[in-house]
């Protein structure tokens, strides 16, 4: 596979107006640097390791199709409604050219990715946001998709896993974007009423109308070492109470210790994890 | 009047606030009841029970202060977890009692702060959207003034939303928007009118069911009218049955915005 694929993006991501939190690394041909302790890696080595530093463990932001690589039975995934695109409902300047933009920086429609799969034999419904389009903000076409997703769950009796990233609510489609907040929770909410499981994994970095929706609404809720969950960023609150905020400010770990996360995950034991709760929770492959 | 002046008119701290509405419609009748039950009693909510006509009603207000010590007491009107936190326990009391529930919503948004995100913003909200969205006994919102994300639909998710003429109600601040965007939140006027934020706006985009004259302090008989047709509203949904009452609010969220 192609081994930069997930990179070039990153470096295009650098410009759009949505990339709020870490700034990018800045990778050589077949090197990259850890931009959290300045190691430089062998890209082949990063890959081996599920994207993780080898030296302080720093988890670099991955692509939603190279997360549902990692994360299902090899060649269990289908995906659903892929052909769905957004349209610029509101008329909003300027939407049209950054979704053209998006696409071709991404190679996505949109900024989730919906499907079935297997993860340790257990049939799952399973969702997977991309940062790498619009930095994973929810628009109209997101909401429906993530929506169908639940629903489909719900009418298969089917658990879901959600792994989240996204800057938050899509401006660009105005008052439509904030109403998908609702609209996802609802499906959420039906799908909990069936008495079916929904585990989120929380990724680098969660925040705004997608942390004040469905990433918050699961049985278990997981999350990536050190990823950023918020509902305001960082920036917005230091603006708002004119203070700087403490290091450890809004990470996965400062999120547990307040009681929002069930468990903070390294992303090398993910897969493990979430085949073990499936199971704890009957799902898997006595019940097919 | 353009997007931005009525953005600016529905900040206007001389409009009527929560507390004016529920004191005109209510009067005496108003028992407000404080707290969350778990951690404090936010003041940017009011929430208490009442009789609206011969109706007992559940009533909860984003309330944004009517002078300058009130605003510095009600944070004006920016609500904490525990804010949201008492609403929906409130709901839940009024789904318990079979009243109805009616919201009042005035807020630039929910209040972004250490503490805030330390006691779970977002989890608040969210568990709001996903638990109103199932109440089984009819909900109105009326946005009276500033309707700002997040902060606002956790008090919105209805069987109808209803605006006053001078209300907005936007996933964030024309100024944000503008800053965001454009690097330049003196295009806050450019951003208010692509933001189609206005009532006017809002009813074209099938978001809110109806447009309402706004009431003027003293005008009794303009709250007489809003408050038969409040109870109308509640007579009709109260003959509902619980469960095809939130299946209708379910739908009306899922056709929003709908994908083809
Ligand atoms: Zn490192």
């Amino acid at each position: 596979m192609d081994l930069f694929a997930f990179i070039k993006p990153k470096n295009e991501l650098e410009r759009s107006d949505e990339t709020d939190v870490k700034k990018p690394y800045v990778p050589d041909e077949m090197w990259e640097k850890c931009p959290e302790c300045g190691t430089l890696l062998l890209t082949t080595d990063v890959e081996e390791n599920c994207q993780v530093c080898s030296k302080c463990n720093h988890h670099f932001r991955i692509n939603a199709r190279k997360r549902i690589e990692l994360t299902v039975d090899r060649d269990s995934f289908v995906e659903m409604d892929a052909e769905l695109e957004s349209e610029n409902i509101i008329d909003f300047p300027g939407y049209e050219e950054k979704l053209e933009k998006s696409k071709k920086i991404s190679k996505e429609k949109e900024s989730v990715i919906c499907g079935t799969c297997k993860i340790g034999g257990a049939e799952v419904v399973i969702v997977s946001m991309n940062s790498e389009f619009m930095m994973g903000s929810m628009g109209s076409v997101t909401g429906d998709k993530i929506t169908r997703a639940f629903e489909y769950a719900t009418d298969k009796k089917l658990p879901i896993i959600v792994f989240t990233v996204s800057g938050g609510a899509r401006m660009q489609e105005g008052i439509i974007s904030l109403m998908q907040m609702a609209k996802t929770s609802g499906a959420v909410k039906r799908h909990s009423d069936a008495g079916l499981l929904y585990i989120t994994v929380l990724t680098d970095p969660t925040s705004g109308g997608v942390t004040a929706s469905f990433a918050m609404e699961g049985d278990i809720i997981l999350a990536e070492p050190k990823a950023l969950i918020a509902f305001a960023g960082p920036r917005v609150i230091e603006q708002t109470i004119r203070q700087k905020l403490p290091r450890d400010f809004q990470t996965a770990e400062f999120v547990q210790n307040k009681g929002f996360v069930d468990r903070v995950v390294d992303r090398r034991q993910m897969r493990q994890t979430l085949s073990d709760l499936l199971r704890i929770h009957n799902y898997g492959e006595a019940e097919i | 009047m353009s997007a931005y002046e009525k953005v600016l008119a529905a900040r206007d701290t001389k409009k009527l606030t929560s507390a004016d509405y529920i004191h005109a419609m209510f009067g005496e009748s108003f028992i407000e009841l404080h707290g969350d039950r778990n951690y404090a009693d936010d003041k940017a909510v009011i929430g208490g029970v009442g009789m609206l006509n011969e109706m007992p009603v559940t009533v909860i207000g984003l309330e944004k202060g009517r002078n300058t010590m009130e605003r510095m007491e009600r944070n004006f009107g920016a609500a904490h977890p525990e804010g949201y936190r008492k609403a929906l326990r409130l709901m839940k009391q009024a789904e318990k009692f079979h009243r109805p529930v009616l919201c009042f919503v005035d807020t630039s948004g929910a209040f972004c702060g250490i503490g805030a995100e330390e006691r779970g913003q977002g989890h608040a909200i969210a568990t709001n959207l996903m638990e109103m969205m199932a109440l089984k006994t009819p909900v109105l919102s009326i946005f009276i003034g500033e309707g700002g994300s997040g902060g606002a639909i956790a008090l919105a998710v209805a069987d109808e939303v209803w605006m006053m003429e001078n209300a907005v109600y936007s996933v964030i601040s024309p100024e944000g928007c503008a800053s965001i965007l454009w690097k330049d939140s003196s295009k806050a006027p450019e951003a208010a009118e692509a933001l189609k934020m206005t009532a006017q706006d809002l009813f074209k985009l099938g978001v809110v069911e109806r447009i309402l004259r706004e009431p003027v302090q003293g005008d009794q008989k303009m709250f007489e009218s809003l408050k038969l047709l409040i109870c109308r509203t509640f007579e009709k949904n109260l003959a509902v049955d619980g469960e095809r009452l939130a299946e209708l609010r379910y739908q009306r969220f899922r056709k929003i915005g709908k994908v083809k």
